[in-house]
């Protein structure tokens, strides 16, 4: 295990939370913030070096994807037509995860670094930072930075006396988890419900307006500023291997202190459990979710020893996601915690593609008449059946999505649904729940 | 009031401007969202003469006006009260007892969900995550405030102080 001491918290995208006034550009600034941009618009390095950088960084999507940033942005061709827009994806949604908004509350400057940055490497004159639509307090946060910015010529018009342009906009939602998928976030910005897109072609080639757009989540944004100022090795090395850096985790559920933790990729879950105080009352860890209620569960079993990087998690059956560790102790009722799931899935689904749209409400139906005390052991059978027949036939990875916690729940946690279904009572509280509950 | 009679109110249209602003020219429809968002906050719930407002406003169809309105969860589709109460029940604040404070609102506030308390104070929903997994449950109210940790005691205390800025 490694030793607490040792563990340097906080040290790229939240570093400036311990700060009297975090958000503050004077703050930003002491911290060495925007030397690298004007760095770059002084000395007009060549982009692909830039680019180059983040790819031998291995800075993977912090947006639950995990796939390769430097790659996604070589995938803009250099003779690709302009204009071009960089889209900052702070729609923050998925179950369990709250880390973008501390990035945007506490940390703004180095997100606004991270899009300039980002657009002068892909040739881009102009970003959309699209965030949530309750995120008002962050939004503001993000506008006020802008403006402190643009005081200083960081942003906007002839940058820093140069010819260089890059507009930053933030936008805001209005209440949709679908639009965190990128392509249906370029529907939502140009004005009609966020249905995700068929692909290819690819935002790259066809993104915002049909103009070659790359999409990438805040965390990523916010990491690259200091990837330049230090270096991959310096990020690679924070890391372990085939992960380079941090990565911000949130640990929700049945731990004593909730809390948002940025820790070297590959540090313990023993560790990271610690850091939230570990358990809530003595009832032992039951299953982790370890990013984002879509991602598959693992049994306690499978957290020892288990360390939080991209190949651990992938090799214990599940995922990084988007590090939204969510913690269950031994009093949580799979069956229930299931369906709190699966409802949230069938409220979200798009309905766009078949499999999902019918898929979402078999699934939370099949939960609800279990829970009900109605189901019989065939209903297990079809609940599989279900979510064999929509992975991987709808167009986003939303297929994915709802079907993924229903398959881990009934793989590792079979016996309660079984238990559930002859008893119709819980295994755990002894109880039934009414389902049934319209979402 | 007939479709006809019906003009946006001039500061929703300069607030709207402000929006239309972000966006290259030609692409005012990109601005859709922030302006039923804008309208909603000025009349209430939104009706179709006002849909019919936006989509002339901003030059574009007005089916598109009303899946808009239809697809994001902000826009009120029934009428709410003055201040609605969006409680989480995602994994995260359900793990931490989101049933419990949902129920507690519904008893101290005499509604069930969706409804309208008779006063017309206040609506209580359920809404998915919120983003504050953290500090779980947690609540917003009217989208845009947030309200973390929230115990019945919490609750209680809110609520009286929400009534008395009115009497």
């Amino acid at each position: 295990m490694v030793n607490m001491k040792d563990i340097s918290i906080n040290s790229v995208c939240l570093r400036t939370l311990d700060k009297k006034a975090p958000a503050a550009l004077k703050t930003y600034l002491d911290l060495g913030g925007y030397q690298v941009w004007q760095r770059i618009i002084k000395e007009r390095p060549d982009p692909s070096e830039l680019i180059q950088t983040i790819r031998n960084a291995i800075l993977k999507g912090r947006g639950g994807a995990g796939f390769l940033s430097g790659l996604k942005m070589r995938f803009i061709a250099d003779d690709a037509p302009h204009p071009r827009y960089l889209v900052c994806n702070s729609d923050e949604g998925e179950p369990g995860t709250c880390k973008d908004t501390l990035i945007m509350q506490y940390n703004p400057h180095q997100l606004l670094e991270g899009m300039l940055i980002a657009c002068y490497a892909q040739g881009m004159s102009a970003c959309y930072h699209y965030i949530r639509g309750e995120y008002q307090a962050q939004f503001d946060a993000c506008e006020t930075a802008i403006a402190e910015a643009t005081t200083r010529g960081f942003v906007g018009e002839n940058i820093l006396g140069s010819s260089v342009n890059i507009h930053i906009y933030n936008i805001l939602g209005a209440g949709s988890y679908i639009v965190g998928e990128e392509s249906a976030m370029l529907e939502s910005l140009e004005g009609r419900p966020a249905l995700p897109r068929s692909k290819p072609p690819f935002p790259a080639v066809y993104g915002l307006y049909g103009k070659p757009t790359t999409v990438n989540n805040t965390e990523t944004i916010a990491s690259i500023p200091l990837i330049i100022e230090k270096g991959a090795d310096w990020f690679l090395e924070m890391g372990c291997e085939n992960s380079g850096g941090a990565k911000i985790f949130c640990l929700s559920g049945h731990v004593k202190n909730p809390g948002v933790f940025e820790v070297p990729l590959g540090t313990s879950f023993d560790t990271l459990l610690s850091l939230a105080g570990g358990m809530r009352t003595k009832a032992p860890l039951k299953a982790i979710i370890p990013g984002g209620s879509s991602m598959r569960v693992l049994p306690a079993k499978a957290t020892k020893s288990l360390t939080m990087d991209y190949d651990a998690l992938a090799k214990a059956g599940s995922s990084l996601g988007t590090g939204g560790v969510i913690v269950m102790d031994r009093n949580t009722c799979m069956v229930q915690t299931l369906a709190c799931i699966s409802r949230f899935y069938k409220h979200e689904s798009c309905g766009q593609c078949t499999p999902c749209r019918e898929g979402t409400g078999w699934v939370v139906r099949l939960l609800d008449r279990i829970l009900d005390g109605k189901a019989t052991q065939s209903d297990l059978t079809m609940l599989r059946d279900v979510t064999n027949s929509a992975e991987g036939r709808t167009i986003c990875a939303f297929g994915e999505a709802f079907t993924w916690p229903v398959q881990s729940f009934l793989e590792h946690f079979y016996d309660e649904f079984e238990y559930y279904v002859h008893n119709k009572h819980s295994m755990v509280t002894g109880c039934q729940v009414k389902g049934g509950r319209d979402v | 009031m007939t479709s006809v009679d019906y003009r946006l109110p001039l500061t929703v249209k300069k607030a709207i401007a402000v929006w239309v602003a972000k966006f290259p020219k030609g692409r005012q429809s990109s601005a859709v969202i922030m302006a039923l968002r804008l309208l909603q906050q000025a009349e209430g719930v939104l009706q179709k003469h006002h849909l019919d407002a936006i989509a002339v406003h901003l030059d574009m169809p007005l089916i598109q006006v009303e899946s808009v309105f239809r697809f994001y969860s902000m826009f009120y589709q029934h009428s709410v009260g003055k201040h609605v109460f969006k409680v989480c029940n995602s994994v995260s604040c359900y793990l931490r007892d989101s049933e419990r404070i949902l129920a507690h609102l519904e008893k101290r506030l005499g509604v069930a969900r969706n409804e309208v308390t008779e006063d017309g104070l206040f609506t209580i929903q359920e809404t998915e995550c919120l983003g504050a997994c953290c500090q779980a449950p947690c609540m917003v109210i009217n989208d845009s405030n947030y309200h973390y940790e929230l115990t019945p005691e919490k609750l209680d205390v809110l609520i009286d102080q929400l009534k008395q800025e009115v009497s």
